[in-house]
């Protein structure tokens, strides 16, 4: 009923009028629609970096509400960039980061390059590669220690199965050696699908016209793949590494249920080591100046990375 | 007979398909296997060597949902022989069930904050991406990339100062504190999706609407959010699968009223280490978001590749 | 109309005039999630009889309570209203106000603190320490001990074998060089067709478990907290010969001596070592005991008991555990939270929570005739108390905590650095806490 109304009104008034009326509308619309997200996003995540980058600078303590706080200045940073244990869990995380993602490319784009081949029934099995990645990394690590038990878990028996060694006599999470392979083999099996899917996107958007052309000019199908298909899927390769960098930058959970930093401290990522100053000892002066440190290394790599995707795009 | 020179030859296709179906096979073991001993009893589940044929029993799922008491031998002939079959399982150690345990307000708890939060989220999302699609918003670029930069940081990062305003709120441990937590979180990603989508949908059919006298918010409502509507549903899938599957703030912003399962679940262990509750637990949980996946996986597909398609 | 006014102003004036007639409200008890947690739970049905309240419990396992109760109290959670929180957490609890003082409430009510072992009440109730301050009431006691399987132990040829390797008999160790020799003994060693191994000991990062299994063995190494003339002065005594070379016995322990895939176990990891026939010694808290007597496996007499053998220079400690019940100021209901401790308090439930599986700290139950004859672990358990020895209580225990967790795990496990080195990391860790406490 209004509906009829309003535009036989709207219909009706004078043209400057009605575009007024709408202009309004318009704008109001917008500044309603954008503002509960720009609001929430402040309240939640531009106050509390202002917050946190405040606290930075003190020595408060979040469990000792009764203390008095110091300003301290950059004394936190200092103590940070020069801690040794701070170095060890950027080189932890570092580890894991390259090759996680290594793998996880390789692979992923490997199976996309499967996947595209359109075989019968690949619906179906994509499905179920993509399973892994529903699943709580949390749940994923905690469950993964029981894989990874020496004596009882499936991996060291399997393992034992195809190579004939004795399943007790190495352990994937009480190793020095092996925990930081542990912790890549598992986010590996869990992310893998999610850069296959990114890629089987890049791989299908080449439209077959470009390879036909190819084929008229006799091109080989190995100079097919270097020339066309790695190019072209490029952006959505360089894209699923940005999505995963960022990720596994971050990771925490995955890694805190399946190896808790250890042994020692060789998986103790940057995020597991904050958690401790921040939750455990609450040194939350000093762990806020370590969380603005992470942040503003990842967004300075993070927007390096997107220019160069940029220019890949505009290719 | 048509020949293209770009479909694949049956052989290639041959080898493509044993080489994908060898590694979704080898892919999907481990989450059998979990599956599996969740069906195992205590004892099967840490058998040496593993055990792949097994009597099952749903052990694992009545020690999930129930807390148990030891009891002593007499105390036990007191209450005489177990009434329902889940009793007989018990009491086979000797314990009698207590009481339920906390496993079902937890998955409930991730029920509410799952939902609430991927509701609003791409409620929210719907709206702004609408804006920034069709209206000249000033900075547009920069405040898309700063939506898009809130997701940098680590959790635990964003944990200290939430964890403190929360706790002068009053929102410590609240479902409408971890709703309005992970419904900004997930905002970025909405509206980052949701623009791409909605870029797609082409003016020209808001603009007949606008000239036969349609309000802005009509058309918007009418035209608009039809044809959004596979995209809506995509970015609502990786909302929720987010909300769900969190684990770093629902650890260190709940306790007892709004804990979710993702941090309940490796804590059912207990003890005695009981992996077929733990496995139980985590199959059960990981139920919905498959269900979804599955019925929903064409839109999976096409969100995914949306953030890799608009420019 | 008028009858039942007066008759629900009379009724209403008679609640009133009722001595300690309270309303009836549900009360929450926070606690580890292990097998006493269940016996409390039945003994509090007890309580809610008498009283008329309702208890609810929250329970967590242990390598998560800690993080999880700290936690609730520093964000001033309303969730416990009483918390039988960890010994090490009086220092920050009674000083950042998440626990109610007692002191008064304990004279009111006649509970005096006398009739409780001494090295529960200083460990479990006072901040600071050794002064009459009282945060919490002693309520479950518990230490680090050891079990054995002395039916492996009482077997002839076994018994043979070892008295010819090492010239004694195969029997409870009393210091640590021979209960290594046991351990080496049983490493690898076939029993009913099963591989065995020497022992279980503490190996876990994530919460406390490698610091309360080492300190155990390092008391009685020489190890001290701190110079007894000076507070805080701890270069010497903490990082002494005599505490590098038990951190060095505690590496080679567990790297001849136990099963693999042990580099990160606590409690439950030992229990599980020992019930399925793992091992031949393992080192756990007493708290665990009543669970192996009525297992399949290891009990009704194939299991013994023995006290933390003594050092090499005599001296024998043991690592204190247990916990006090607490109020918790942030709770709505502290005045019923009173009187579940005033109930508790008293020796009628203080003897039916020991027969539960409870390890009461009142004396009255302890120090009675038929105590050490009630249990076959009732006399270790009491030697045990005797010797006693707990970490820091520090407010700042998390982070002496975390640190020791870090340094010993590096060492032990990981490999990573000297014994000596790995001390004097702690000292250097632990000066720098006290220093931003204010303390040094």
């Amino acid at each position: 009923m209004t509906d009829e109304t309003t535009s036989r009104s709207a219909a009706a008034a004078p043209a400057a009028f009605a575009r007024k009326f709408r202009g309004l509308s318009d704008r109001a619309v917008a500044w309603g629609f954008i503002a509960p997200t720009i609001f929430l996003l402040l309240a939640i995540n531009i106050f509390p970096l202002i917050w946190t980058i405040r606290l930075s600078l003190t020595n408060y303590r979040a469990n000792r509400t009764n203390a008095d706080v110091d300003w301290v200045g950059l004394r936190n940073y200092e103590r940070i960039l020069t801690d040794p244990d701070i170095w060890n869990s950027m080189q932890a995380t570092a580890h894991f980061l390259i090759w996680t993602l290594v793998l996880q490319v390789v692979i992923g784009f490997g199976l996309a390059y499967l996947i595209n081949k359109k075989f019968r029934g690949n619906d179906l099995w994509t499905t179920i590669i993509v399973l892994p990645m529903m699943l709580s990394p949390a749940v994923v690590g905690n469950f993964w220690t029981f894989l990874y038990q020496p004596q009882i878990g499936l991996f060291n028996y399997v393992v034992a199965f195809l190579s004939g060694v004795d399943p007790s006599s190495f352990s994937m999470i009480g190793d020095v050696n092996m925990a930081p392979w542990a912790i890549v083999i598992v986010d590996t099996w869990m992310w893998t699908p999610f850069v296959m899917l990114i890629c089987l996107a890049g791989l299908r958007s080449i439209p077959d016209s470009i390879y036909e052309a190819a084929e008229c000019d006799r091109a080989t199908k190995w100079r097919q793949f270097w020339t066309i298909t790695v190019p072209m899927a490029l952006p959505f390769l360089m894209l699923a590494v940005l999505f995963r960098g960022i990720e596994n930058f971050k990771m925490f959970d995955l890694v805190v249920q399946l190896t808790g930093g250890g042994p020692g401290s060789v998986t103790e990522l940057t995020s597991i080591n904050l958690k401790r100053e921040a939750f455990e000892k609450w040194r939350t002066g000093y762990a806020s100046a370590y969380a603005v440190i992470l942040f503003v290394t990842v967004f300075g790599l993070a927007s390096i990375y997107v220019k160069a995707l940029n220019k890949v795009k505009e290719r | 007979m048509s020949f293209s020179v770009t479909e694949p030859s049956p052989r290639q296709k041959w080898i493509a398909g044993i080489l994908v179906v060898f590694y979704a096979l080898v892919t999907i073991m481990p989450l059998v296997w979990i599956i599996a001993t969740g069906f195992k009893s205590p004892n099967d589940a840490i058998a040496y060597p593993p055990k792949v044929v097994f009597e099952p029993t749903l052990e694992g799922y009545v020690n999930l949902f129930t807390t148990r008491t030891r009891m002593s031998p007499d105390a036990l002939e007191k209450l005489g022989p177990p009434q329902t079959w889940y009793d007989r399982i018990v009491r086979q150690y000797d314990m009698v069930i207590s009481g339920p345990s906390r496993y079902g307000e937890r998955f409930l708890n991730s029920v509410i904050i799952g939902f609430g939060s991927t509701f609003l989220s791409v409620f929210l999302g719907t709206l702004a991406a609408y804006a920034f699609s069709r209206f000249k918003v000033p900075l547009k670029d920069d405040l898309m990339f700063f939506i898009l930069s809130t997701r940098m940081m680590p959790p635990i990062a964003v944990a200290i100062p939430i964890f403190l305003m929360f706790r002068q709120l009053g929102l410590s441990d609240t479902h409408l504190g971890m709703i309005l937590l992970y419904t900004a979180v997930n905002l970025s990603l909405s509206v980052w999706l949701l623009k791409g989508f909605i870029d797609e949908i082409p003016v020209e059919y808001e603009e007949a609407a606008l000239i036969d006298g349609y309000t802005r918010f009509q058309a918007f409502y009418k035209v608009v959010l039809p044809q959004a509507a596979t995209g809506i549903a995509s970015t609502a899938i990786f909302c929720l699968i987010f909300a769900w599957n969190e684990y770093a703030f629902a650890v260190l912003l709940t306790s007892g009223t709004a804990q979710t399962a993702p941090p309940f679940i490796p804590t059912i262990i207990g003890v005695g280490k009981d992996w077929p509750a733990v496995a139980a637990g985590a199959t059960l949980f990981l139920v919905p978001v498959m269900v979804f996946t599955i019925l929903l996986r064409k839109h999976l597909l096409r969100g995914i590749t949306f953030g890799a398609v608009r420019k | 109309m008028k009858s039942i006014g007066l008759v629900s102003v009379a009724a209403a004036s008679l609640a009133v005039a009722l001595p300690g007639a309270v309303k009836a409200e549900d009360l929450t008890l926070c606690w580890a999630s292990w097998d006493p947690a269940n016996a409390l739970v039945e003994l509090s049905k007890d309580f809610e009889a008498q009283s008329g309240n309702t208890m609810h419990f929250e329970f967590v396992p242990w390598p998560n309570f800690a993080d999880r109760m700290l936690n609730e109290l520093n964000s001033g959670g309303k969730l416990c209203d009483l918390m039988i929180g960890d010994s090490q957490w009086i220092g920050g609890s009674a000083e950042n106000g998440h626990y109610v003082k007692l002191n008064d409430f304990f004279d009111a009510n006649g509970i005096k603190m006398d009739d409780f072992i001494d090295a529960t009440v200083v460990g479990y109730s006072e901040w600071p320490k050794n002064t009459p301050n009282y945060w919490a009431l002693p309520a479950f006691g518990d230490v680090v001990g050891w079990t054995y399987r002395k039916d492996w132990f009482e077997r002839p040829e076994l018994q043979a074998e070892f008295k010819e390797k090492y010239g004694r008999d195969l029997d409870v160790p009393k210091t640590f060089a021979e209960l290594k020799d046991i351990a080496e003994f049983f490493q690898n060693r076939e029993i009913d067709g099963n591989t065995v191994y020497g022992a279980s000991i503490y190996t876990e990062r994530g919460s406390e478990g490698i610091t309360m299994g080492a300190m155990d063995v390092l008391y009685s190494f020489g190890f001290k907290y701190e110079n007894p003339d000076k507070p805080y002065d701890m270069e010497g005594f903490v990082n002494g010969p005599g505490a590098v070379a038990g951190l060095e016995y505690y590496k080679a322990l567990y790297e001849c001596c136990t099963p693999p895939g042990s580099s990160n176990g606590y409690m439950s990891e030992g229990i599980d070592a020992f019930k399925s026939g793992q091992v031949a010694l393992q080192m756990n808290f007493a708290f665990t005991w009543p669970g192996f007597e009525s297992d399949a496996n290891v009990g009704r007499g194939k299991t013994g008991y023995f006290v933390n053998p003594a050092g090499p220079g005599g001296e024998q400690f043991a690592q204190l555990g247990g916990q006090g019940i607490s109020v918790v100021s942030y709770s709505e209901k502290k005045d019923e939270a009173l009187e579940y401790i005033k109930w508790f308090a008293q020796p009628e439930v203080q003897a039916k929570w020991w027969q539960m599986g409870g390890f009461s700290c009142l004396k009255a139950v302890t120090l009675a005739p038929e105590f050490p004859s009630s249990q076959p672990y009732a006399q270790t358990f009491l030697d045990s108390m005797a010797v006693v020895k707990d970490f820091w209580a520090e407010p700042s225990y998390a982070t002496l905590l975390q640190d020791t967790q870090k340094r010993f795990h590096d060492y032990v496990v990981a490999g990573n650095g000297t014994a000596q080195e790995a001390l004097d990391g702690l000292v250097r860790d632990w000066t720098e806490t006290f220093q931003d406490d204010g303390k040094l």
